[in-house]
């Protein structure tokens, strides 16, 4: 990915398993970000491809618009700083993240506006996922309130229930541990490998936070300056020298 | 604040009020195309703004906390809706009441064309949050339609009424398309050229819209074919004599403003109705964050062309309603002024709210026939309520949000 004069991600090329949970990690500036935005459709790559494998069709992401990879290839992400309906109720907010089964539902709204059956069971079925997710990130409670006015953790883990409520197969998450207290982020640890364990969907993750990262990862890629570094386990990550280096700077002789 | 400072605000007020006093008051044409100098009424000015300041500024403040707080209980959406049912037996009881009068109906017609206008353009605006500010187009595409069809093809109102909307979709879709990635200020000047460039065709286009003479002799709507005058065309019945009634001129005012108060309720069901649905939640959704909305899986394109196509259907059924009220349409009926004025009652109501539509469109339609007797101060008073409302209700009259959704109560 080029920006006029800077390359910003220069031949980076790996791969998330199906149903893994893989971490992008890499000093400030590295492009973690950049590929995030590549991946979900914000930017269109310079060069390369982002092959997505759904059902044994292999989706082209970088020739598609943004809102299709959510919608036909099942990619959802959430965003470094959050991005909630501040103005909408926190169930409003996981309702229009069930946008397109709903659609579908109301027939052009025709069976909406008419009230039919159809529509209502599907909107039904809809506020079913809903709780289901605010059940599972602690927020049934808080339903009817102002997303905005939920606390910094809580806004954090409704984005996480809102991606999942577009039912994903790979869940991008940009630094979710950002801002979180030691309890939160064990928290989140548990409810990632959940959604890992439980839903079988993947989860790419961008992080800083090293408990959560070493934690649950299957598999870190490092970036440096746009070049991947390294990749594999936690394990080897956390003994190898370039990413030390990286991080740390070489000691001095 | 300090005396120090109070007097040096006091001062510059005064300084501002004197720059200000002296085009304004200060010169008073007399006969002869002469202009004299009234300087007594400048310095009555220049003292009473600065006597007035020192004493707002003595008059101690209460904390900004306190003031913010609202001064009477929040309104919940069950009070609303019960203001609403109110409000629409009032409307349906309205030409009935003793005082009524030829001119009040006539007048609660005019309120009902601009309270369509608002929800229609507050599905666009207030929902959607595009800023139009070209709206009147799609209602002089509806009036014009409608006036053409008649002119030309002898439809009635009721026949044309779908065409007048079609028409006014199809304008609106056909903007749309190119617009729709323009955000904001950009919209806003878009729409706003658009606007003007549908008043210049009509205005120009003589063969077909008559230019600037308009097109006079629209027909009346009938009741079911029934016309509503004193006699029929080709000697057919009417209304008053299908009913064995005396024929009276206020029947057909009075039937105008029924068939308005339906329009527009039909306006409000259709609002209502789909602000509940996955497409209004959708136009609220792109409104709060448009990227969200994409990585959600939202077509931002769908869900804002759906929003402008529905805005301009309702603005063309009311600019047939309002061309078969008239009886006579020219491109001077649908100035920027109109815009303005719906754009004004959507804001002043409270963005996305159908009651505040309501009461903004009453206060700003029924004001100036208010001033009448002082018609030059109209526009200073109109001024006035505007900087008052923004101060004390900056979100509008109404600006409480009533959630589509809510768990735990029963689907609506």
């Amino acid at each position: 990915m080029r920006f006029g004069g800077l390359l910003a991600v220069d031949g980076l090329s790996f791969a998330a398993n199906k149903g893994d949970i893989t971490a992008i990690i890499g000093p400030n500036g590295a492009g973690k970000t950049t590929v995030f935005n590549c991946l979900t459709g914000f930017y269109r790559p310079s060069s390369g491809t982002l092959a997505f494998d759904r059902g044994g069709k292999t989706l082209a992401l970088e020739r598609m618009e943004g809102w299709r990879i959510t919608r036909d290839a099942g990619v959802a992400r959430t965003f470094q700083n959050i991005r909630l309906f501040t103005g909408m109720t926190v169930l409003e907010n996981l309702i229009v993240a069930q946008h397109n089964k709903l659609m579908r539902a109301s027939v052009y709204s025709l069976a909406g506006l008419l009230g039919l059956k159809r529509y209502r069971d599907a909107e039904g079925a809809a506020v079913e996922t809903a709780r289901y997710w605010l059940d599972r990130v602690g927020l049934v409670d808080h339903a009817n309130r102002l997303a905005g006015t939920l606390p910094y953790g809580a806004q954090r883990r409704l984005e996480i229930a809102r991606a999942m409520c577009t039912d994903p197969l790979l869940l991008c998450l940009d630094e979710p541990a950002a801002g979180l207290n030691p309890r939160e982020s064990a928290e989140l640890n548990e409810l990632l490998l959940a959604i890992r364990e439980r839903h079988k969907v993947g989860i790419l993750l961008i992080e800083h936070d090293m408990n959560v990262v070493m934690g649950i990862s299957d598999r870190i890629v490092v970036l440096d300056y746009g070049k991947k570094i390294a990749e594999g386990t936690p394990g080897e990550i956390r003994s190898n020298q370039a990413v030390i280096k990286a991080y740390l700077g070489e000691p001095d002789a | 604040m300090p005396l120090r400072n109070l007097l040096k605000d006091s001062a510059f007020a005064a300084l501002v009020a004197l720059i200000l006093a002296i085009p304004l008051v200060g010169f008073n044409p007399i006969e002869g195309g002469k202009v004299e100098m009234r300087l007594n009424w400048v310095i009555i000015a220049v003292v009473a703004v600065f006597i007035g300041r020192i004493a707002i500024g003595l008059v101690p403040r209460r904390s900004r906390a306190v003031r913010a707080a609202p001064r009477f209980a929040p309104m919940t959406s069950r009070h609303i809706q019960w203001l609403g049912w109110m409000g629409l037996v009032a409307a349906v009881i309205w030409p009935l009441l003793p005082f009524s009068s030829r001119y009040l109906v006539d007048l609660a017609t005019t309120v009902l064309i601009y309270i369509m206008l608002g929800w229609g353009l507050n599905i666009v605006v207030g929902l959607a949050g595009l800023l139009n500010l070209g709206y009147v187009a799609f209602y002089a595409v509806g009036a014009y339609a409608f006036a053409i069809s008649a002119q030309y093809f002898d439809l009635s109102f009721w026949e044309a009424l779908p065409i007048a909307g079609a028409l006014a979709t199809f304008v609106g879709v056909l903007l749309a398309l190119p617009v729709l990635r323009l955000r904001g200020d950009y919209l806003a000047i878009v729409t706003l050229g658009f606007g003007e460039i549908i008043r210049i065709i009509l205005l120009n286009w003589v063969s077909v819209t008559g230019g600037p003479n308009g097109i006079n002799n629209i027909p009346r709507p009938t009741f079911f074919g029934l016309p509503l005058a004193a006699s029929a065309p080709g000697g057919g019945t009417t209304f008053a004599k299908f009913f064995g009634i005396p024929f009276n001129p206020g029947q057909r005012i009075i039937f105008l403003y029924f068939v308005i108060l339906a329009l527009a309720m039909a306006t409000n069901f259709l609002t209502v109705r789909l602000r509940r649905l996955p497409v209004g939640r959708a136009w609220e959704a792109l409104r709060e964050d448009e990227i969200a909305s994409r990585a959600l899986g939202i077509n931002p394109t769908n869900v804002k062309l759906s929003a402008f196509a529905i805005g301009a259907l309702l603005a063309g059924f009311a600019g047939a309603f309002f061309a078969t009220r008239q009886g006579f349409i020219s491109p001077e009926s649908f100035t920027f002024q109109e815009s303005a004025t719906v754009l004004a009652i959507v804001v002043l109501g409270g963005m996305g709210s159908q009651l505040g539509v309501v009461l903004a469109a009453i206060i700003l339609v029924t004001l100036p026939e208010f001033g009448r007797e002082f018609a030059q101060f109209r526009m200073l008073v109109f001024g006035a309520s505007m900087v008052g409302i923004m101060i004390w209700r900056p979100r509008g009259i109404f600006s409480n949000r009533t959630p589509s959704i809510q768990l735990g109560a029963p689907p609506a």
